[in-house]
């Protein structure tokens, strides 16, 4: 098992076993499905206009929940400075901490939202494409988050600041992610798809480097 | 390649530079600016907008500054970064509020523009909505800062933030701009602005951007002069 | 081989607080030097200097491996063993499962089980570490330190938290560790129990 592997699974283990992050992300993100028709009122015709961007907001809020510990944690009982002088590199074990998130929560809120699209009507082709666009956006949202966590890793209430950092950065995610069922729903070409697939990449390549430099920063704090 | 800066980034020369200076630039602001709102006031009303085409001359220089003050913001913490110069992490620190205020201007005074225009408060507009969402970069960039207690690693922190920003930014306004065209708001300003108007809006931008100069100087003198009265009560030389 | 460690006019400065400056020293294979000084003076500061965690504001540090120096702090890192003020312990993991995971971490399959008897843990290899002793937790940190196999051992207050067989065992690990051509930094308050030689780190002047 390379470092990378015994990393990422030791990640996801203790996702697993220490304040079920994945049924908390779930959680929220189902409560957010449901509390908007309750606030809006139960139309299906408004529903089903604001379904796929109501989904998307609430995918990556529920998505960005459990990012606070993502390097504070290792951090405060001093296992950073252990990775760190560890034959993996900062940007390994970054990314490694990534991939964990994201198939810890991206994944998992990808294959509920068929389910909650239930809730807004959504017809089987804009379901489909919610769910698609998930899956290639959320990875943006775990790498930007990334970015933020380490960012705000030294701080006792760093979860407070962390979506204020990160929202913003997401916007294009949003807007693209949502575009793709627009598109669907409006028969409309935009090349939705193209940007979402760009955005996430560039954003996946360019975090680990970001965020262990961010990484590096607070070791010497 | 950049000693010649580097020079006058010793703060003790700094100080003395940048004293010497700062009469000549707060004239030059009022003088600019003051030019700027007479061509403003003498220009004949708009046959579209009426006298609210006034707005423009105050709200068009504040939303350009939203994002030239960010771009000084991310050039600041470029050289932080690079050159771990306290006068670099000083000069980012003290661009971030400026520019939050420049922002909220942009926006307040869209929204009074917007108002007879538009008939509401607020549209979906594509640059309405990328300065809004410049204005929660530069509430976050503040916000972090305010966290972290160490100023140093604040500082480092923080600039890794802001050149994530700057990054970000254009990509968040071609996305903002997609989004409108897709939408199709109905958009009743045409990119062109009618040449009588030209001047004073020039004007006015330069008189901002002198604006911002002036501010941002003031902002850094008082930082180094209230970190330098910290250590003298601490008792132990920076 | 490493065959040195040496420091040369090391400084450090916290804040607006210069620790030390001009700090020079060399450790060779099988040496271990202990650092002492006040509380504050800059012991942790000065281990996460040569980890390689700290900037270096002046001066250099470097080993020597085969003739060549190793200055850069990510390459040092390669040859360290840490053990510092936290456990890295996760309260949900086995003591066995902890032990794996930085095994696999660093490449290394070593016996974990004679480890864990090394350090008087085996009848605790399937208890979760949220209820190891504060002493127990120490001992599973040195049985780490023993698996990554570093021929350079940084160690900041390896004494603390531990009973006189522990206190006596870490000793052991150290003249074991020097034994072999290793080398120890130890930031403490008690003696090695070696033929050590000792640093005192500060700034008297500045301490007000």
């Amino acid at each position: 098992m390379s470092p990378f592997s015994a990393l990422l699974a030791r990640d996801l283990r203790l996702t697993v076993r220490e304040g079920g992050g994945v049924g908390l992300a779930l959680g929220f993100f189902a409560l957010v499905a449901t509390l908007v028709p309750l606030g809006v009122g139960p139309d299906m015709v408004v529903l089903a206009k604001v379904g796929a961007g109501i989904l998307w907001v609430g995918a990556a809020l529920a998505a960005l929940l459990s990012l606070d510990r993502l390097f504070q944690a290792d951090y405060e009982d001093g296992s950073l400075d252990l990775i760190a002088l560890s034959p993996l590199s900062l940007e390994g074990a970054a990314a490694a901490k990534m991939l964990a998130h994201w198939l810890a929560t991206g994944l998992p809120l990808t294959l509920l939202s068929p389910l909650l699209s239930v809730f807004f009507d959504l017809p089987a082709p804009a379901t489909a494409m919610l769910a698609a666009s998930l899956l290639l956006g959320t990875p943006a949202v775990s790498a930007a988050g990334a970015i933020g966590a380490s960012l705000t890793l030294s701080l006792r209430r760093g979860g407070l600041i962390l979506p204020l950092i990160v929202l913003p950065l997401l916007t294009p995610a949003v807007i693209f992610g949502t575009g793709m069922v627009v598109e669907v729903q409006t028969g409309l070409a935009t090349g939705a798809l193209g940007f979402l697939a760009a955005f996430s990449l560039v954003t996946v390549l360019l975090s680990p480097f970001v965020a262990a430099m961010a990484v590096r920063l607070n070791l010497a704090g | 390649m950049f000693d010649w800066l580097f020079r006058y980034a010793n703060p003790a020369r700094f100080m003395g530079l940048s004293g010497a200076l700062l009469p000549w630039l707060v004239a030059a602001t009022v003088l600019t600016i003051g030019t700027g709102l007479y061509l403003g006031f003498s220009t004949p009303p708009d046959y579209q907008q009426g006298h609210t085409v006034l707005i423009m001359f105050v709200h068009v220089p504040a939303a350009s500054m939203a994002t030239i003050v960010y771009f000084s913001l991310a050039m600041a913490s470029l050289f932080s970064l690079i050159n771990r110069h306290i006068l670099a992490d000083v000069a980012a620190r003290t661009a971030a509020p400026i520019g939050a205020v420049f922002t909220l201007l942009a926006l307040a005074t869209g929204s009074l523009w917007g108002k007879p225009m538009w008939g509401t408060w607020w549209e979906w507009d594509g640059r309405m909505t990328s300065t809004l969402v410049q204005f929660f970069l530069y509430l976050g960039y503040s916000a972090l800062w305010n966290a972290i207690e160490d100023e140093t690693r604040a500082a480092r922190i923080c600039a890794i933030l802001a050149l994530v920003g700057a990054v970000n930014i254009p990509i968040i306004k071609f996305s903002v701009d997609w989004w409108a065209t897709l939408h199709q708001g109905e958009s009743i300003v045409s990119g062109q602005v009618a040449p009588v108007f030209l001047a004073p809006l020039l004007t006015m931008m330069g008189g901002y951007f002198l604006l911002f100069l002036m501010l941002w100087l003031v902002r850094i003198r008082t930082m180094i002069l209230e970190r330098r009265a910290r250590s003298l009560m601490v008792g132990v030389e920076t | 081989m490493i065959a040195s460690l040496t420091a040369e006019k090391l400084a450090c400065t916290r804040g607006s607080r210069r620790l030390f400056e001009g700090l020079s020293f060399r450790v060779t294979a099988g040496q271990a030097l202990a650092l002492e000084g006040a509380n504050g003076a800059g012991k942790t500061s000065l281990l996460r200097l040569v980890a390689g965690f700290l900037p270096q504001v002046s001066g250099r540090v470097f080993l020597t491996e085969n003739g060549n120096e190793i200055a850069e702090p990510e390459g040092r890192g390669r040859f360290i063993g840490w053990l510092g003020h936290h456990d890295a312990l996760k309260a949900s993991f086995t003591v066995a499962e902890q032990l794996a995971f930085f095994g696999k971490l660093h490449g290394r399959t070593g016996d974990l089980p004679a480890l864990l008897e090394q350090v008087g843990l085996t009848r605790q290899a399937a208890l979760p570490c949220r209820y190891l002793s504060a002493g127990q937790r120490r001992r599973l940190a040195l049985a780490r330190l023993l698996l990554t196999a570093r021929p350079l051992w940084l160690l900041d207050e390896p004494f603390a938290a531990l009973d006189i067989t522990g206190k006596a065992l870490v000793a052991h690990l150290i003249a074991l560790h020097c034994g072999q051509g290793g080398m120890v930094i130890a930031a403490t308050h008690e003696p090695l129990g070696l033929n050590n030689e000792t640093l005192r780190v500060g700034n008297e002047s500045l301490n007000l």
